[in-house]
């Protein structure tokens, strides 16, 4: 299997990565070996072996459900370029 | 319009679980705080933070799967579903794809003809709310509050096997009823603790295929979803029928035009890339945890509905009223313990003048101006006769305005009924002399001035002369 430059500039939309035009080349050089190398994998047969969900071999720990967590807005939003009444603004966005 | 089209829909409820915490921290979960208070690193996504399931979220899931009759899964693992959106801080929901948490289930409802239809409940898993964009008061700009971001969400999907926007608001009550009996979510809709989205298509009725499907977003009332629905399979049907194809998209619709329309949202095409979360582990759940909470839960509407008809002689209509609440059931069995008075008789206040009440002053029964003692102190009035059911509605007003108890407000204003036999006779022979040709006429066959004559008694006694003795000796004298 191999990846192509129409499939490439999809990804860079949908990962919101802008691929300038020049490495569009070396990244389908890269992308091809990563794939290559999945194709390898994808010859073993798996046919009786469970999915695996994670790499550990362990369940996942549950949390009581208790408030812990304080009000640290203002610390928090020291990292925000633009906050107007106590929100984070952003370029407008209407569905 | 042409019925030859077969309306298929499919409805995503999310409910917001009623847990204090977010699904994955530990900051609170409550609505209406100042922007941004509550949203923690771990909702943010800073790095070098880790997600930890809260154990409240497991369980309220598992009660909703075992009360729909699904099957629970003892191993079920998330997934992150990539998208970007301002409101969304990690660019990825985590949500859950393979294996979710409940699997299976239905749910019986009746439609507009009154049969019982089964709807098939696919799946309902577990995921986290993304938080609020908004619009209004900001210049070019829209702000973004993320208190609501990670708040625990249940999505349950239904299959395919709603035939119509009344049938889709028929399962949504039937959802919303019963995520409030479990006190898995507070059913607030103006909250958006309770929304769903539609998928709506239609095809021919001789065709198996499905049609190709829109998907309604965000519908957040009972009223919402019925016309919103009904719009779009209308546009769906003028769309084939003049032609044209129904096209695969994503539409939100505008409750003040009362139309869809399609989102302006430049996001691909649904391509989310799932895959498990390497955050979280796999949730293993024990059968000993699912058994114990099968025996937690409590007696649910349809089998309540079935008891009520069985011991209290109810009308299955009013049954299914009166259950539809846990509140209101509550309260009816407390009044009903407290009287005498016939069942049906308390099930008439309750559906009728009690709800109205409630209904005018916007409230919601645990507001309640009246309690459940108070409403059985006034039917107890009515069942010893002291006043009629027609003064009982006015003593039921005084009482909503805290005037005082039934007995307070009889007293108060002089509304004892008039029982006795010698004083209305007084009263009948007063009025038999005063309308001498409507008795005549009476006397000629025009049997139906009997309604006439008890209303001019009515009137004299100001409504408190008993019915039933009126009648009875009116009957009499007029022979």
């Amino acid at each position: 299997m191999s990846i192509n430059k129409d499939e490439i500039k999809y990804l860079s939309l949908l990962s919101r990565m802008d691929i300038d035009k020049n490495e569009i080349k070396d990244i389908e050089e890269k992308l091809t070996k990563i794939i290559d190398f999945v194709d390898q994998l994808q010859t073993i047969s798996t046919d009786n072996i469970a999915p695996m969900a994670h790499p550990l071999n362990q369940s996942q720990r549950l949390r009581i459900d208790e408030v812990t967590e304080t009000n640290d807005r203002e610390n928090i939003q020291k990292n925000a370029q633009q906050i107007e009444k106590g929100m984070y603004l952003v370029p407008k966005v209407i569905d | 319009m042409s019925s030859q089209w077969e309306v298929v829909i499919g409805l995503e409820i999310h409910a917001q679980l009623a847990a204090k915490s977010k699904i994955f921290s530990g900051a609170s979960s409550s609505y209406g705080g100042e922007p941004n208070t509550q949203a923690c690193l771990v909702d943010l996504g800073y790095p070098g933070t880790l997600p930890v399931l809260n154990q409240k979220a497991i369980e309220m899931a598992i009660r909703f799967g075992l009360a729909v009759g699904a099957e629970i899964s003892t191993r079920s693992i998330f997934a992150r579903k990539n998208y970007f959106y301002p409101d969304l801080p990690k660019g990825y929901q985590i949500s859950q794809l393979d294996l979710p948490i409940v699997v299976g289930g239905q749910m019986s409802i009746l439609n507009n003809d009154g049969e019982e239809r089964i709807i098939g409940i696919t799946r309902a898993h577990l995921e986290e709310d993304a938080g609020k964009s908004i619009h209004e008061g900001f210049d070019d700009s829209s702000g973004i509050d993320l208190n609501r971001a990670g708040t625990p969400l249940l999505e349950i999907v239904s299959e395919p096997d709603i035939s119509s926007a009344s049938e889709a608001v028929a399962y949504m009550k039937k959802i919303h009823s019963i995520v409030r009996y479990l006190g898995i979510c507070d059913g607030n809709m103006q909250e958006g603790s309770f929304r769903c989205d539609a998928n709506v298509s239609i095809k021919p009725f001789s065709q198996d295929k499905l049609g190709t499907r829109t998907e309604l977003k965000n519908l957040n009332s009972f009223k919402f979803v019925e016309k919103a629905i009904q719009h779009e399979v209308m546009r769906q049907i003028e769309v084939i029928e003049d032609g044209g194809e129904i096209i695969q998209e994503t539409r939100l619709y505008d409750s003040d035009l009362d139309e869809t329309r399609p989102m302006r949202s430049k996001e691909e095409a649904n391509d989310y890339r799932y895959f498990p979360d390497p955050d979280l582990l796999p949730v293993i759940i024990d059968k000993d945890f699912i058994n114990e909470i099968k025996d937690s839960l409590p007696e649910l509407p349809s089998i309540k509905k079935e008891r009520f008809i069985e011991s209290y002689k109810l009308k299955s209509t009013d049954a299914e009223v009166l259950t539809t609440s846990k509140q209101l059931a509550d309260f009816y069995e407390e009044v009903k313990k407290l009287t005498e008075i016939d069942a049906q008789i308390v099930a008439n206040w309750l559906i009728g003048d009690y709800t109205a009440a409630l209904n005018k002053d916007d409230l919601d029964i645990v507001d309640s101006k009246i309690s459940a003692s108070d409403l059985a102190g006034l039917l107890n009035k009515i069942a010893d006769q002291t006043i009629s059911g027609k003064i009982a509605k006015e003593v039921f007003d005084a009482m909503w305005k805290g005037e005082g108890s039934a007995e307070v407000i009889i007293e108060k204003k002089g509304l004892v009924q008039i029982t006795d036999d010698s004083e209305i006779e007084n009263i009948v022979n007063q009025v038999i002399e005063n309308n001498p040709s409507q008795v005549k006429d009476y006397l000629e066959g025009k049997s139906q001035l009997l309604g006439y004559f008890v209303g001019q008694i009515m009137k004299e006694t100001k409504g408190k002369a008993n019915p039933q003795k009126v009648n009875e000796i009116l009957k009499k004298k007029l022979i």
